[in-house]
């Protein structure tokens, strides 16, 4: 397997949907190429990152506030009858 | 009319049986469905449009289009993703009235398969968000997802944030499941290219510790 083969599968091999003859090609070329070792493991950190980063986190506050807001509109929608969106 | 809402204090209503009821006239099954999805949405929202008040105001449109529309939902899809397809476009909106000068779509054409091999292949310090504190990084990795284009960061939020499939990224962003994943990739590397910058492994002493 070439650097950018590996690169092609390295999308489906972080979310683990790849076949295993794949899967095993793939293994066997991080094992000697550190270059595509550190990418994939920097990648895999990358998401993992982001998804326990609690970046944008809604308020409490804001949260009820916003809540109250939707569902008075969605009275006031009632109301007014189903072309008023 | 009766409500269902004591079946709501329970742990788990199902979402089909939510929005039937929704349909039906319960609105406390719809406020149930904001109150499930609404932190979804705010982060989907500000991850595009990278403005808190739009977000705030595509959280709104959303859900009041998706309750003013309740009655066209077919239930093929979850209704998560069909609520994440109007949010997005509501987003997107948001930010085509801001940027008119540059349009902003999700299938912006996407560079050809030779220069996606990483440049930078430095490697990162063990645990290196623990450099910096939680605002620190927070700021780091907005400012870091900002520049990516919408297209690419949508693809990324929705999958590596939200955890939604690929089949489900796709249909919510009506886009083709290879398009999605060669977006996703690109997303992820420019973002692991980007994150470098900050959380590459130091020669010497002089961390940021």
């Amino acid at each position: 397997m070439k650097c950018s083969e590996f690169l092609h599968e390295l999308t489906n091999y972080l979310d683990g949907v790849i076949d295993e003859h794949t899967k095993v090609e793939l293994e066997n070329h991080l094992s000697w190429c550190h270059n595509c070792y550190v990418v994939c493991d920097t990648t895999k950190k990358t998401i993992e990152i982001y998804r326990d980063s609690q970046l944008y986190e809604l308020p409490e506050d804001l949260r009820t506030r916003l809540r109250s807001a939707i569902m008075t509109k969605c009275q006031q929608h009632r109301k007014r009858g189903p072309e008023s969106v | 009319m009766e409500t269902i809402q004591n079946k709501l204090e329970g742990p788990v209503t199902d979402e089909l049986t939510l929005v039937r009821a929704a349909k039906q006239g319960d609105d406390s099954a719809f406020e149930e469905l904001v109150r499930r999805y609404d932190r979804n949405v705010f982060r989907i929202a500000q991850h595009i449009t990278q403005n808190r008040e739009d977000a705030e105001d595509v959280v709104q449109e959303a859900f009041l289009k998706a309750y003013g529309n309740l009655q066209k939902f077919q239930e093929q899809s979850k209704f998560y993703t069909w609520l994440v397809r109007i949010a997005v476009n509501e987003a997107l909106m948001k930010l085509r009235r801001k940027k008119p000068e540059r349009t902003v779509s999700l299938d912006e054409d996407i560079k050809t398969e030779d220069d996606s091999l990483p440049r930078e292949i430095a490697d990162w310090s063990p645990n290196p968000e623990q450099q910096y504190t939680q605002a620190e990084l927070r700021e780091i990795l907005s400012k870091t997802i900002q520049g990516l284009p919408p297209g690419f960061r949508t693809v990324f939020v929705l999958r590596d944030v939200e955890g939604l499939s690929t089949e489900e990224t796709a249909a919510a962003l009506e886009l083709s499941v290879p398009a999605v994943k060669s977006r996703l990739l690109r997303a992820r590397l420019q973002l692991r290219e980007r994150l470098g910058r900050y959380f590459q492994k130091r020669e010497s002493g002089d961390g940021n510790q």
